[in-house]
């Protein structure tokens, strides 16, 4: 043991507090790949570039052109259900199928209206995956 | 021993060899705090549908319907389409252009450290009200569900305490994820075996059972009654402002769901954007099927079962297993009370996981050290302390609370404090050039600090209880609540929004933080540059 050894002096110092240990606050090489900070990393890509290219900008609107009215249809269907049973009851218990009434029938819609947004969003989204693809070979290419 | 203790060890068994599996599999942080980003769309929209679906909806929701009927159904429709905000909005960019937390977005154009320390601050916050509200529940549940084995509350929340401390400490994502995976798989089992068995029972004919769930009869004060169960009415009536209180409710969790911190951290654990979006379709698939089985084990419940021997059985969290007992006897009563205690371990863990993951790369690593692990592995090893550490003050607060304390507050707090403080920040970071780091920092807090003040003179702890009331259900504050609603968020997320957006225009915009909104921009639509699945 070197601690052990009689030709070493020993270390009068605290183990803690000592100025010895301070390890430093910095990496001693570059940092990884996914350690990289932004800042690091902003002179790899043209992000401004490519923010403003034609591309992107259409990827951006063709998402935006989902997105928003997908997501102002769900909500208006979603809460009109609350707001129905509240301020509509007997209308929502007008009797449908034999003793099913609107309200539950209306409540289970709910599900089937989440998944065909869903679904045509995933659709939808194969299209984005295809745009986004063309703004990323684009940053390549500039290289 | 009876057959639900010997299944619950099972569970215990089974998840601790995963646990096992996972330690001497993972190394390093990528591996800890996201299973190296590795796992496959399937599995984590099975994880994801086993974090979300907590004792409080297998259990709760299924009480809520035997006992309210349609109120209770539609109670439920608001946990799957809260899902599209996920789908639409979060999932993806978060996953482009963040590494482990849900700040790591934020962090990105403005000034991180006031930033993180506030997302962390909102975090630590969800998960452990999240979880003492689970750990509350998880103590009374095993209780009752091991009746027989005199099994203490105190003992029970030691129990899923420590689980799921060494859960997240050695297995780390990986093996949290695995038992959620294997709950939720469970869970689903259950929940059809047990539909089947209620539709075999109305001779496998829809007509037969919706006739009977229009004629239920039970005792209400001492009077038997019988109530059409599928007209609304039963609980939110305009005595107690329902139809605003389930709006508000609705709001929270659409909102909400994509604010979650447990939720958020599992789309790193994939290993790009298009996965995360395949894993929410799975989740989505799951958790609605669920949710529209629930319409079984409720209505099953309470036609089958009956109000009236449930209140006397353990009160309406016991619906869904007393239905088990009904139908198929004391095995499959035992299958399902071990379903909803994986289904508590499950959602523990997943809480523990994001709270020690945010506190370590959030608070210590960023805000502490600004930004540098002073020793490689540190940030890990940090998380695992944390872990440790929220494990045992849930334990304690559970403790202390005690069995019969009203927590589901809590959930709807937590929820709340998702949808005013987490998902305007998010929101607004990824879409608005001008947003700065006083908009975040103050939006964060006003969402936090007006959802729990909210709550505190909600109805939930101000309310006057009548004479006679046992003293751990008794309301905090005996004064009449001055906020009528359960549930703030009708009232707590447009303060969130518009404290974000007021904070914003308080201070000059940022030069940095708009020059890097392009940078985000590019990165949250097309993936470049997004952290890479490790290892192998």
């Amino acid at each position: 043991m070197a601690a052990d050894d009689p030709k070493i002096p020993q270390d009068p110092t605290p183990l803690v507090g000592a100025a010895t240990d301070i390890a430093p606050l910095t990496h001693s090489g570059p940092p990884p790949a996914h350690e990289r900070t932004a800042d690091e990393e902003a002179g790899l890509v043209d992000w401004e570039g490519l923010a403003a290219s034609a591309q992107f900008r259409s990827l951006l609107k063709a998402k935006r052109r989902f997105v928003v009215p997908a997501m102002i249809f769900f909500i208006v269907y979603y809460f009109a259900l609350p707001i129905l049973i509240g301020y509509a009851r007997p209308f929502m218990e007008t009797r449908v199928f034999g003793p099913v009434n609107l309200a539950y029938l209306f409540a289970l819609s709910q599900f089937f209206m989440a998944w065909i947004v869903a679904a045509l969003y995933v659709r939808a989204a194969a299209r984005f995956d295809k745009m986004a693809a063309n703004v990323v070979s684009q940053s390549d290419s500039r290289k | 021993m009876t057959p639900a203790l010997g299944m619950f060890l099972l569970f215990v068994l089974i998840t601790l060899g995963i646990t096992y599996w996972a330690a001497r599999k993972s190394q390093g942080p990528a591996a800890f705090f996201t299973a190296s980003r590795r796992i496959t769309g399937w599995q984590n929209g099975i994880a994801v549908a086993g974090d979300y679906m907590s004792a409080a909806s297998f259990l709760g929701i299924a009480g809520l319907i035997a006992f309210f009927g349609y109120d209770g159904f539609m109670f439920s429709v608001g946990w799957l389409v809260a899902y599209l905000t996920v789908l639409l909005v979060v999932a993806e960019p978060l996953r482009n252009a963040g590494k482990y937390t849900m700040a790591d977005v934020l962090a990105y154009r403005l000034n991180p450290r006031p930033v993180r320390a506030m997302a962390a601050l909102s975090t630590i916050t969800v998960s452990t009200f999240y979880m003492i509200a689970q750990m509350v529940g998880a103590g009374a549940l095993v209780t009752l569900l091991l009746g027989s084995s005199h099994v203490s509350y105190e003992a029970a929340v030691v129990g899923v305490g420590v689980l799921m401390i060494i859960y997240v400490v050695f297995g780390g994502m990986l093996a949290t994820t695995w038992v959620q995976i294997i709950k939720a798989i469970l869970l689903m089992a259950g929940t059809i075996l047990l539909s089947l068995l209620v539709l075999a029972h109305f001779g496998w004919s829809f007509a037969n059972f919706f006739d009977a769930v229009t004629r239920v009869s039970y005792h209400d004060k001492g009077t038997l009654v019988t109530k059409n169960f599928l007209e609304p009415g039963l609980r939110y009536t305009a005595a107690n402002h329902g139809a605003l209180d389930l709006i508000s409710l609705g709001m929270a969790l659409v909102f909400g769901t994509a604010g979650l911190p447990h939720i958020l951290v599992r789309f790193y654990t994939v290993p790009d954007a298009k996965t995360a979006r395949v894993s929410v379709v799975w989740a989505m698939v799951l958790i609605g099927s669920f949710y529209i089985m629930t319409t079984f084990l409720g209505f099953g419940a309470a036609t089958i079962v009956g109000r009236d021997k449930i209140a006397v059985s353990g009160g309406n969290n016991m619906s869904a297993p007393l239905l088990a007992q009904a139908l198929a006897g004391d095995i499959f009563f035992a299958f399902i009370a071990a379903i909803a205690f994986a289904t508590i371990l499950a959602v523990v863990a997943g809480l523990t996981i994001s709270a020690s993951t945010s506190f370590a790369h959030d608070f210590y690593t960023a805000v502490i050290h600004k930004g540098t692990e002073r020793r490689p592995g540190e940030e890990v090893r940090v998380a695992r302390v944390t872990a440790f550490v929220v494990g045992a003050v849930a334990i304690g607060v559970a403790i202390l609370l005690g069995k019969d304390a009203n927590v589901a507050f809590l959930v709807a707090l937590a929820f709340a404090v998702a949808a005013s403080a987490n998902l305007p920040v998010i929101v607004l970071s990824l879409f608005w050039k001008r947003f700065n780091t006083s908009g975040a920092v103050i939006g964060l807090a006003t969402g936090l600090f007006a959802s729990l003040a909210l709550i505190v003179i909600s109805p939930s702890i101000m309310k006057v209880d009548p004479a006679g009331t046992a003293a751990a259900a008794r309301h905090l504050i005996q004064h009449a609540p001055i906020f009528p609603l359960e549930n703030p968020g009708i009232l707590s997320i447009p303060l969130g929004f518009l404290g974000a957006v007021l904070g914003t225009f308080l201070r000059r915009s940022e030069p940095r933080a708009e020059a890097r909104f392009a940078e985000l921009s590019v990165r949250a639509n097309t993936g470049l540059g997004a952290e890479k699945a490790t290892g192998e």
